[in-house]
Formats: structure tokens, sequence, C-alpha cells
């Protein structure tokens, strides 16, 4: 790990002469100033930068990475601070470059299908620029209402809708970055297609550890024409999981199907008033889309299956209002759960499909032999986990002996051949279960493209990699953002 | 040409990349532009890594080693109802599944879903230190870790031999339909791509062959379904919906690259709609050669008779078969990019980003 300048005397010559880079007023470097950058939504951890630089260009970003890059001052790229991994988390020597002005879409070409973007600009916001001509852009985490296409980018973030159409990176054409070294790079182009080594798939998901995104070239799709959500209340999880698998044997592909177990369901009633069928474990969720004739010839299909899978009660949505009805409980789910407890951890690990059902019962055992209440919600079609694991950050050893179970579930999710991460990244949060993924020689292999890009280990340093630089451990509840139901965790 | 080293087990493959100072890794041959090198090179076989490892329909994955034939994975799939959406291409001529990735060669399917990059999961591979790893994953969500299976995509053995693939696959359709539909020039060609893209029916894949006045769109889904749809695209358009012996004729066609020279030039281009008529204008131009646009105007082919050499498109490319660059048109050659080159490969052991052998 490169330090910056140690003493106090030459630290704030260096930040005299950042301050000197930018505009007056665009480094900030009062307490105040900095709060709201100390944590992102990995609330147990938080840090306080040297300072924050505010750049307002790509120049700028520029100037001040090539800056950190003669200094050999660490920085970490931040946009909204939505990370579940703690991927924008600050270091205490280093300093947070805050992405959010750079919030221009460059260029949206409707009739090819794609938009140019800096890194600043909020995941909706292309979404709602596209939605004229017809087209959306598909990515869709749950915190898209704030979370930048920067920080999906470093992330490889994912959403509702990965098994039919992929995570961040399959929708990333192009990107213009500045790397570690100062180098300004653009790797791919417009084409949806790529010629040579795929650079901008190497690119996306390094989770700052290369760079920064300056200008991203993003695909867009045409949104589908029809939807067909349905929501299915089951006795037993089991039954729901059986479900889930008797819709993929079919040979259907839907968009999105989802899973939300009691404990979630009781949340959302809570929170949002949302309605499920009484006496139900878990709940079903399946949405068909495209064209109407062919949602409504995969509709019978879908519906002979469900019946056919001793629900309790199956209830398609008749309009937009009951499905957005039906989307709020579940994207509400998190928080909600969130109003249960003080703080939480979430989760999203990967097991194979056909095994969530028993991943789901040694969750559920172990939350009972350790007394530590767990809600899950996930994402059926693709594995894709989210335990909750609630604790009270006031208690002495809360924390560490849910830190102690999530361990134990990312652990099983390697044992059953998935991923200790399917779309919130490994950040800090999952830095030490890196190595139950990978051998020493994968990990060394990494780490020396990393070097590759940012020799210097500047770029967000402490990130991903197994590290003995931890940083400050403290107790959080919600993030701000969360109660106020703006973003939530999944 | 040196007899190649056939390993049959990833430890003979780690053996056999050691074995030499420089060594080049080739699977069916059906794009051998990619691993025509200079002297000194050992040439490592994939040919008996062969055979699929793990398939999970009802995951919607599978791992093969990387000299399996696509012939045998497609079939496998097929079995199962599913298949790979992005057409993989070269099938009957002998396509490795490790041959296609180090060959970044989707099919015309691509348009839809996306292509090689979007269905790969994980890899294991031997790197230029002989040392075998796997990165990626084996389910169809993750994101662990840097994305080396889709920096593979299209490397061409430059940064390692792929010894095993993990891939995304999709259930098929119970039914498809293509519609030939006419176009003048290639000014209208491109109009009917945009205009076919960006509707409702949502078209699984859109090619059009240079020297033909049409447009060729396929979709998918049930079969009721998809009569309505193309009764409706044709009440707009121009054209037919061809028999399923037709269709079948005319992917097989594209996916097997049958519309060009056997012999010669043929390489593949990176495109944007709006550069497709100048394209096909150079091709045009080009006395003999043939063209093909696929993928909506993301992908161009040229093939060019023997003897003929390949014009200049001025845009990025590469070749597959035939005497002309590997790499093709204008590249940017980053100082990133010989790091990279560098920490999978510090010996050099494999053929250099760009060809100054």
């Amino acid at each position: 790990m490169v330090k910056a300048s140690t003493t106090g005397q030459g630290m704030a010559a260096v930040l005299r002469r950042l301050a000197a880079l930018l505009p007056a007023g665009r480094i900030l470097q009062g307490p105040a100033q900095m709060a709201a950058y100390e944590s992102d939504a990995l609330t147990a951890f938080h840090a306080r930068p040297l300072a924050v630089a505010v750049p307002q260009t790509q120049d700028e970003v520029i100037a001040v990475v090539r800056f950190c890059r003669d200094e050999k001052l660490p920085f970490v790229a931040r946009g909204s601070g939505t990370s579940l991994s703690g991927g924008s988390l600050p270091l205490e020597n280093g300093i947070v470059i805050t992405l959010n002005r750079l919030n221009r879409i460059l260029r949206l070409d409707p009739e090819q299908r794609i938009a140019v973007v800096e890194p600043g600009v909020v995941n909706l916001a292309v979404t709602a620029a596209a939605a004229p001509f017809g087209l959306h852009y598909a990515p869709d985490p749950s915190s898209q209402s704030i979370c930048t296409i920067g920080g999906n980018v470093a992330f490889n973030a994912g959403g509702a809708h990965c098994l039919k159409y992929g995570m961040t990176s399959n929708h990333v054409l192009g990107v213009k970055a500045v790397l570690g070294t100062g180098e300004v790079v653009e790797f791919g182009g417009p084409s949806r297609e790529q010629i040579g080594p795929d650079w901008t798939g190497l690119f996306v998901g390094n989770e700052g550890l290369f760079g920064i995104a300056l200008e991203i070239t993003l695909q867009l799709l045409p949104r589908a024409e029809c939807y067909h959500t349905v929501l299915a209340g089951y006795r037993t999880l089991e039954q729901a999981g059986d479900a889930v698998t008797a819709v993929v044997a079919s040979g259907l592909l839907p968009g999105a199907i989802e899973i939300m177990e009691k404990l979630a369901l009781e949340a959302a009633v809570a929170a949002v008033h949302a309605e499920y069928p009484p006496g139900c474990e878990a709940v079903l969720i399946v949405e068909l889309e495209g064209p109407r004739e062919v949602v409504a010839a995969d509709r019978v299909r879908l519906d002979e299956i469900l019946a056919a899978s001793s629900p309790v009660e199956v209830r398609p949505a008749r309009d937009a209002v009951e499905r957005l009805a039906i989307w709020k409980g579940r994207k509400s789910a998190f928080s909600a759960v969130g109003r249960l407890s003080p703080d939480f951890i979430v989760q999203d690990g990967v097991v194979p499909r056909r095994r969530l059902g028993e991943a789901l019962r040694k969750i559920n055992e172990w939350s009972r032999e350790s007394g530590i209440r767990c809600a899950n919600v996930f994402h059926a079609g693709d594995g894709n986990l989210h335990p909750l694991i609630l604790y009270d950050g006031r208690e002495p050893g809360a924390l560490q002996r849910a830190e102690a179970l999530a361990g134990k579930i990312l652990r099983m999710c390697v044992e059953m051949g998935g991923s200790i991460t399917g779309e919130h990244g490994i950040g800090v949060e999952k830095r030490d279960y890196l190595a139950d993924m990978f051998s020493a020689d994968e990990i060394a292999c990494m780490q020396r493209i990393r070097a590759a890009f940012d020799p210097l280990t500047i770029a967000n340093p402490g990130k991903m990699f197994p590290s003995a630089e931890a940083p400050a451990l403290t107790q959080h509840g919600l993030h701000p953002l969360e109660k106020a139901g703006v973003i939530s965790r999944e | 040409m040196s007899i190649a080293l056939e390993p049959t087990t990833t430890a003979e493959l780690v053996d056999a990349v050691r074995s030499a100072p420089r060594v080049i890794a080739i699977g069916g041959g059906t794009k051998p532009r990619l691993s025509r090198v200079g002297d000194g090179f050992t040439r490592i076989s994939t040919a008996k890594l062969n055979g699929i490892v793990e398939y999970e329909p009802s995951e919607f994955t599978f791992t093969a080693q990387a000299g399996t034939p696509l012939r045998d994975i497609v079939k496998a799939l097929a079995e199962r109802g599913q298949y790979l959406p992005f057409d993989p291409m070269l099938v009957r001529a002998g396509s490795t599944l490790g041959g296609a990735v180090a060959g970044g060669l989707s099919g015309s399917g691509r348009f839809r879903f996306g292509g090689l990059r979007d269905f790969i999961l994980g890899i294991r591979f031997v790197d230029g230190e002989g040392r075998l790893l796997r990165l990626g994953g084996k389910v169809v969500k993750n994101a662990a870790g840097f994305d080396l299976p889709k920096f593979f995509i299209g490397s061409a053995g430059r940064f390692g031999v792929l010894a095993e693939l993990s891939f995304k696959v999709f259930p098929r359709p119970a039914a498809s339909r293509t519609l030939r539909l006419e176009a003048a020039d290639f000014g209208a060609k491109v109009k009917l791509f945009a205009a076919l893209a960006n509707s409702r029916w949502e078209i699984d894949a859109l090619d059009a062959p240079l020297e033909e006045p049409a447009v060729y769109a396929r979709i998918g889904g049930p079969a009721t379904a998809l009569d309505a749809l193309a009764a409706e695209i044709l009440g707009r358009m121009r054209g037919m919906v061809l028999t399923s012996g037709e269709a079948d004729f005319f992917w097989l066609t594209v996916s097997e690259l049958r519309w060009a020279h056997s012999t010669g030039v043929l390489a593949k281009f990176a495109l944007v709609p709006t550069a497709v008529e100048a394209f096909a204008a150079r091709v045009r131009a080009c006395t003999g050669a043939r063209g093909w646009i696929s993928a909506g105007g993301n992908v161009g082919y040229v093939s060019t008779p023997a003897g003929t050499p390949l014009p200049d498109f001025g845009t990025v490319g590469v070749t597959l078969r035939g005497d002309a660059p590997l790499w093709l048109g204008p590249r940017t050659r980053f100082e990133v990019m010989n790091k990279v080159k560098a920490a999978l490969d510090p010996q050099n052991r494999f053929p250099d980003l760009d060809e100054r052998e």
C-alpha cells in the first residue's frame, strides 16, 4: 500500500496544491462538508477522507487523478454512494473524487439505440431520456432512481432482470477512462460488435481499481410492449422453489422470477401496505414480457404451470397499477425489513438454482440456532440470494455474530458451486472471502492485472483484495436514503 | 508446419504450454488466420481436450472443454430444448468452443440477446507462466473478480490457452419465422434495420446480403403469435415469409459463411448502421469481392477472391482467413494493453498483441 506524504505539514501542502487544481469551493475539507462522504450504503463502515474533490468536467477528473499519481495520493471515485459492498468507502489517507456533477448525457441516438453518458448520470435518467423513443436501459438495480452509471460500471450492477438481459457489463459497449497511471484510454465504441480482446468487458466490474470511467457508451433496448406479472402464494418455501423449477423447465424465459419469504412479506405489509394471500410462507413473482401476442400465448402456459404447483392463491396483475403494486412490495422489502431491526447486513451470494431450497433451509437452520433473525428475498431465476441478517449494533458482539453468520452463508454459496457476489461486488465487505472462491494463483493474477492499470495502488485501494488495512468499524442504522425509501438493499 | 502437441488433460496442457518458449493454441482450424504466426511457435491443439464436463439444463448452464466441437454442444443443448441464442458460427465446419471464443465470432442471433460476451460465464486457462487459472464462475450471475472471461473473447490466444469454458444458455423458442423484406439499396436496408430494431416485434436476427436487394429478419416464440407478428410486419413492409426449409438454408448460409469465396481473404468488421452504406460501397468497388451485413448493421463481413488484396475499410476488423494483416483498420495501442499482456504473459510465450513476429 502506498502511503501519502506522512507528515502533517507535507500533507497540508499537498492539499493546498490540490485545492489550486479546481476552482474555489470544489475541494471540500471541512468535517461538516465531508460528512456525507464518509460512508456509503454499507453503513457498518465509515472513514473520513483528507478531502473531497468535486470536478465538473472530464479534464478536471483527469487533472485530479494525475495529481494523485504524482503525489501517490490514494483516491476513491464516488457516484451516489449506494454501494452495498463498501465500494466507495473513503480512505483516511486519501481523497474522494465525487462525480455527480459529470452528469450529462452526451449523445442519445435512437436509430442506433445507444447513449453516451458521463459517469455521474443516474441510471434511471438514461431510461427517462430514452423513453420518448420507445427505448430503455435494461439494467435495473433497485437503487436505480439514484445510483449512477459510473458506479454501475465499476461494480457491474445487476437487478431483477439479469437472467434474460444480463448485468451492466452486457450493456456497456465502450468506455473512456482515466487509469491509475494517468493514461486516458478508450475501449470499445458505438458498435455492438467488438474486435480483438474485449477491453471494455475487462474494465466493467473493476470496482474502481483500474481508474475512473469518464464516458460510457450504453446500448439501449426497445421497451417490451406488454407485461404479464403474476404473484403466487405458497404454504411452504419448498413449494415456491418447486414452482420456479417448473417454470424454468417449461421453456418459458420470464423477464423476472422473484421470491419473498415470510418475514419480508410481513415487513412489506407493514411498510407499504402490500397485500399477500394469507397463510403463506413464501410468495413467488413471475413476469413475462414481450409483444402482446407472445405474452398472450406464454401466459396460458404459465397459468397452467402455476395452477399445478399447489399455490394458496395466484393473483395476476390485471393492469399497470396492480403490476406496480406487486413490484413496489418487492422493491420495498429490504428497507421495510430494516424497520424491524436497528441494523442489518445484506448479502448477495449466488447458488445454483436447483439448490435454492437447500440453501434457504440451511440459512433458516443457522438463523434458529444462533437466534439471529434472517429475512430472505431473492432473484430466484438466477439463484441470487439476498439474506438480510438483522442485528442490534448497540448490543455488544451483535455485529460480529451477524458477520459470522453472513460468512457462513457466503462459504455455503461457494461450496454449492455458486459465487460470493451476484451483483454488489466484493468491495470492502467480502474481500476476506475472495480466497474462498479463487486460488492464490488466481488472486495473484488479478493483482497483476490491477497493477497494469494502477501500479501505484492509488485507485480505490483496500477493496476487492484481502487486506490487512481494515477501515474503521462503526455501527449505524439505515442509510438516510433508505430510511426515506429512495433506495433499498437488493 | 510442425505437428501440434495434443494434450489430453489440463495437466498435459500445462506441460505443453511450459514446453516451449513460444506457443499458439489451435482449435478446429476454421479461422486459420488467427493462429498463423511466425516460425518458432509450437502449436498446441485442443482437439483432445474434448467433451462437455457439466450440463445442467435446469440451471441454463454448461461447462465444456475448450476443444469440444460446437456441433456436439449445439446437439446436446437441442436435445433438452435449449440453445446458444447467438447462433454460433462455423458449427458444421468444425469450430470448437474455445476457437469461437478466441476468435470472437458470434452469429446472427447476437442481435437480440447479445453474443459470446453476453453468455460466457467462466473460463479455465493456462497463462504464459504455465499456471492453470479459473476466473469467472459457473452460475448465471456472478460479479466476483475481474471479468477475464469476457476479456478472452476475441483475444486470439494472445493471453493464454483456454482449457474449459462455462456458458449460460436459454430455452429455445417453440417456433421461428424468417421474413425476407425488400430493400432496393443500402440506404433502404439501413432504414429497415432501424424500423425493425425499434419495433415492438422483438426481432431475433437481422441480416442483409450485399448482393441481394433484401433484408432478412427472424422472430422466435410461440407459433400462433409469430404468424400474427409476421402478418403485421408484411402489412407494413414488402416481403414474404420463408418456408422453414428456405429459412434453415438461409441461416446456414450465414452461420457457415457459405456466401463467401472458399479461398481468398475473409474478414470481419465492427460497424454502426450509419456506416453500412459506405462499407457496402467499398466492397462493391473491389472487383469480385462479396459482403454480408449482420446484427442489424453492427457487423460486416468481406470476402475477396484469391489473389485480390483486401481494400482498406478505415474501420476496425479482424482477418479470419487468407493473406491479410490479422488486425485491420485504425487501432490505438494504449500503454496499459502492453502491461496487461505482460501481466498474463510476462515471457511473451504467446504471440504479440500486434503482429511483429
